[in-house]
């Protein structure tokens, strides 16, 4: 664990503690089972969209592909009969090839990503809500999914707290997309193009590709998490299900250390960010704090966490250039008279 | 003439380790046109900065209108006269031309509401256009422009600054003929107007052609003053070598074999019309010299394959291959060491270790992971081999030295087995030492059997490192040299599209 990651696990106990001896009732199991779902149903999205912010791009489009998908799974299984586990499949197919598309366009055709995924945000919340005519989507009187139902949003027991099955399914992502973005050969490439695409390309490794897969690997895990969220909401109000989602993932990924300007990031940082969102949340809930603050106060916190962590970053480049500024001028030297001439 | 107006007197700028000018003195007189000539490296760009005022020398002072002090600031410079037009033009595309030359003293009216008093500022602009017999608007968009007619808007810029001096640093080295010939007009205009103008350049012609006195730079002195009726290209050539070159070369341990690399044909963007031809052998360094902007970085960027080849073909040990991309190149041993060592080469704020393994991750892979062991491991060794001055392999690159940062390029390759290595400006920002120990590895590499095809702007390394010499003018291989034909003089004909005339001094 970075030392980042140390210092948001430390702000997460603070603000935990704090919230707990003003209102006690945020330490009941219930409470905190709540709070965990909500943890591993945001964690999930949070890490795909991590993957694209490491390697420089960004995705807006989260909350209307889990809008989208998630209208049409229930519709798959509800409305069409189709079994779930083929629903399942067809969802998170159609979620890699919504990354597929988004890769390609900008790769290949040199569209910014924030134009391409803005477009995205529109597009499929205009097909979600003309697909259900604006209505909302359910599951009709008597229908039933036991198994799904269990598995998606079901909680067991675990030394008498139930654990939400959407924390097992974060904890599982989490640690792949953690082997992969921290000791795989595809990790490694994903940073090394986030952090110099030219110096990548000029390495050998094909950026394109690299790019499009990161796009891909967002998709396909936005459309896992749009299924687990629509078991969980079991309703899906097309024009508001998910709204604001990639905000949310966008900040728990600058919370947990990646630099939107590509090639930093942790995904245990990213799991923390989403955590001490959604204690945020659950913060304004007990605390009394009227609702439509919700939004304020967690700008104010990612606010001042990343003002915090500018000072102390600033604060350890000064000390680190008054030590080396010795050996500096002397190796420096040859680098002047390039720039001289 | 008159007396001069600006006075450079003993100035003297040192950089750690490095004299950039020893006691230099220049004098300008109203409506002269002074030549600044030199290689790359002699300390031309230098002296225009302090005239500039953005570098402060370490000694001498410098006298304005009588008027002496220790050093001018870019204030100082402007309020003196003197303005710059720039070899990349600090222009602003996104705007036109009258907004261009008016950029940060825009004349405002409204009050304080203060808009862009649009009318003034055309109104202005249009004498300065007739003046310089320009064939565009006021406000034609900059992006609509040639380089030549933004040069043009550069130098009205100049004139709306009343400057007295401009300076031109290498200002046709990417204009078409005609549009030298009409710069040529440009600057007998402005001398006539009483303007005076120092002119960098390469291209001893247009000093021939426009200057009246020729200054000539080398290793941060003045070698030499010509006036207009010593001025010849033979005189100048002259007096820009004369230096005594340290002897570096070690010659390879065997004859160099058969060709691995050959190079014929090939076409880039940036000259879309010359084509290239070359070979280089197993175990020979093949130099290849030239100006800058002549081309060579875009030759190796597309064998590389960054760059789209525009024609022509390229074969490796007699096979035509096709490489339309880096990886292509790398898995035909082709590698690079780019020009651009922190934007290209490196990834400055990871280690060493992880540096070196980049182009050759999927052999340091067990199960789809990094075997993070062999890594530090083979990153070790290379460290030892190379003398890569830092504390551990898991020091960030971007925290070593030029030298060192140009050894881990070097690594990276190194790890694996080079048939074929392009480096362009090795040792660039480098240090005498390190240099030294590069110049050794790449002969080391050679008697192993790599082909070395060394692209170089400095003088000492292209003569004293190659066992051949290409040099390369305006897109195209002006000649190639033999050891026994090598000569600064040779090769400073050849760069700039001579031929090679009689034995050099």
């Amino acid at each position: 664990m970075s030392k980042k990651d140390l210092s948001l696990l430390v702000l997460i106990l603070v603000v935990g503690t704090v919230v707990a001896l003003i209102n006690p009732r945020f330490l009941y199991v219930g409470n905190l089972s709540n709070t965990a779902n909500q943890i591993g149903l945001f964690g999930i999205f949070s890490i795909a969209e991590a993957f694209i912010i490491i390697i420089g791009g960004i995705e807006l489009s989260v909350g209307s592909v889990i809008a989208l998908l998630g209208v049409l799974f229930i519709d798959l299984i509800v409305n069409h009969d189709v079994n779930w586990v083929v629903a399942l499949a067809m969802i998170v197919a159609a979620g890699l090839v919504i990354g597929l598309v988004h890769g390609t366009l900008v790769t290949r055709m040199r569209i910014q990503a924030f134009v391409v995924t803005l477009c995205g945000l529109l597009i499929y919340r205009g097909a979600a809500r003309y697909y259900t005519e604006d209505a909302t989507a359910g599951f009709g009187f008597g229908a039933s999914f036991p198994m799904l139902e269990w598995l998606a949003a079901g909680r067991t027991n675990v030394l008498g707290f139930p654990l939400p099955h959407s924390v097992v399914a974060l904890a599982v992502v989490a640690v792949i997309a953690w082997v992969v973005l921290h000791r795989s050969v595809f990790g490694r490439y994903l940073l090394a193009v986030g952090k110099n695409e030219e110096a990548a390309r000029y390495s050998g490794i094909r950026t394109n590709r690299v790019i499009i897969s990161a796009y891909v690997i967002c998709g396909g895990l936005t459309a896992f998490s749009a299924i687990l969220i629509a078991m969980y909401t079991r309703s899906i109000s097309p024009a508001v299900h998910g709204s604001f989602y990639e905000l949310y993932a966008i900040a728990a990924a600058v919370l947990g250390g990646c630099s939107l300007r590509g090639g930093e990031g942790s995904i245990i940082g990213v799991v923390l960010g989403t955590v001490l969102l959604q204690v945020l949340q659950n913060l304004v809930n007990l605390l009394g704090i009227p609702s439509s603050l919700n939004f304020a106060v967690m700008g104010t916190v990612i606010l001042v966490g990343v003002l915090g962590d500018q000072y102390l970053v600033q604060r350890r480049h000064r000390a680190s250039a008054a030590k080396g500024r010795e050996q500096a001028s002397v190796a420096a030297a040859p680098l002047e008279r390039v720039k001289v001439e | 003439m008159p007396a001069p107006f600006l006075e450079l007197v003993d100035i003297s700028k040192s950089y750690p380790g490095v004299v950039a000018l020893d006691h230099v003195g220049l004098q300008v007189s109203p409506g002269e046109v002074v030549a600044l000539i030199g290689e790359n490296g002699a300390g031309k760009s230098t002296l225009m900065r302090v005239l500039g005022g953005v570098v402060e020398p370490s000694g001498g002072f410098i006298r304005v209108d009588g008027a002496a002090r220790s050093s001018l600031t870019v204030a100082d410079a402007i309020k003196a006269g003197i303005a710059f037009v720039h070899q990349e033009l600090n222009l602003f595309d996104n705007l036109d031309v009258a907004g261009n030359v008016f950029i940060g003293r825009e004349p405002v009216h409204g009050g304080p509401l203060r808009l862009i008093d649009r009318k003034r500022m055309y109104a202005d602009v249009a004498p300065l256009l007739e003046r310089l017999g320009c064939d565009f608007a006021a406000d034609a968009p900059l992006a609509d422009l040639s380089l030549a007619q933004r040069q043009l808007v550069e130098i009205m810029k100049a004139l709306s600054l009343d400057a007295r001096l401009v300076i031109m640093d290498e200002p046709t080295s990417s204009l078409t003929l005609a549009e030298t010939d009409r710069l040529m007009r440009t600057v007998a205009g402005l001398k006539a107007h009483g303007v005076s103008i120092i002119f960098i350049t390469h291209r001893l012609n247009e000093v021939m052609q426009c200057a009246d006195r020729a200054v000539v730079l080398r290793d941060g002195r003045v070698v030499g003053a010509l006036t207009r009726a010593e001025l010849s290209p033979a005189a100048m050539i002259r007096l820009m070598i004369g230096r005594d070159l340290k002897s570096l070369y070690v010659p390879p341990a065997a004859p160099p074999g058969d060709s691995v690399l050959e190079i014929v044909d090939a076409v880039t963007d940036t000259y879309p019309g010359r084509a290239v031809s070359l070979s280089v052998r197993h175990g020979e360094i093949l130099g290849l010299a030239g100006l800058v902007g002549s081309g060579r970085t875009e030759l190796a960027r597309a064998v590389f394959g960054i760059d789209p080849l525009r024609g022509g073909t390229i074969r490796l040990d007699g096979e035509p291959i096709r490489i339309a991309s880096p990886r292509a190149a790398i898995e035909q041993g082709i590698y690079l060491v780019p020009e651009d060592r922190k934007g290209a080469g490196l990834l400055l704020d990871v280690s060493i270790a992880e540096n070196i393994s980049l182009p050759d991750l999927a052999s340091y892979m067990r199960f789809w992971l990094v075997d993070t062991d062999r890594e530090n491991e083979n990153a070790v060794r290379q460290r030892e081999r190379l003398k890569i001055r830092a504390p551990d392999v898991k020091t960030a690159v971007g925290s070593l030295s030029g030298g060192n940062q140009q050894k881990v390029v070097l690594a990276k390759w190194l790890s694996m087995r080079p048939k074929v290595l392009i480096v362009d400006e090795p040792t660039r920002g480098v240090d005498v030492g390190a240099k030294q120990e590069i110049y050794g590895m790449l002969r080391r590499l050679t008697d192993a059997g790599v082909a070395i095809l060394m692209i170089s702007s400095d003088m000492e390394e292209v003569i004293g490192v190659s066992d051949r010499l290409a040099v390369m003018h305006e897109g195209a291989i002006s000649g190639f040299l033999d050891r026994s034909q090598f000569s600064e003089h040779n090769v400073l004909q050849l760069a700039v599209g001579h031929t090679i005339t009689a034995e050099g001094p």
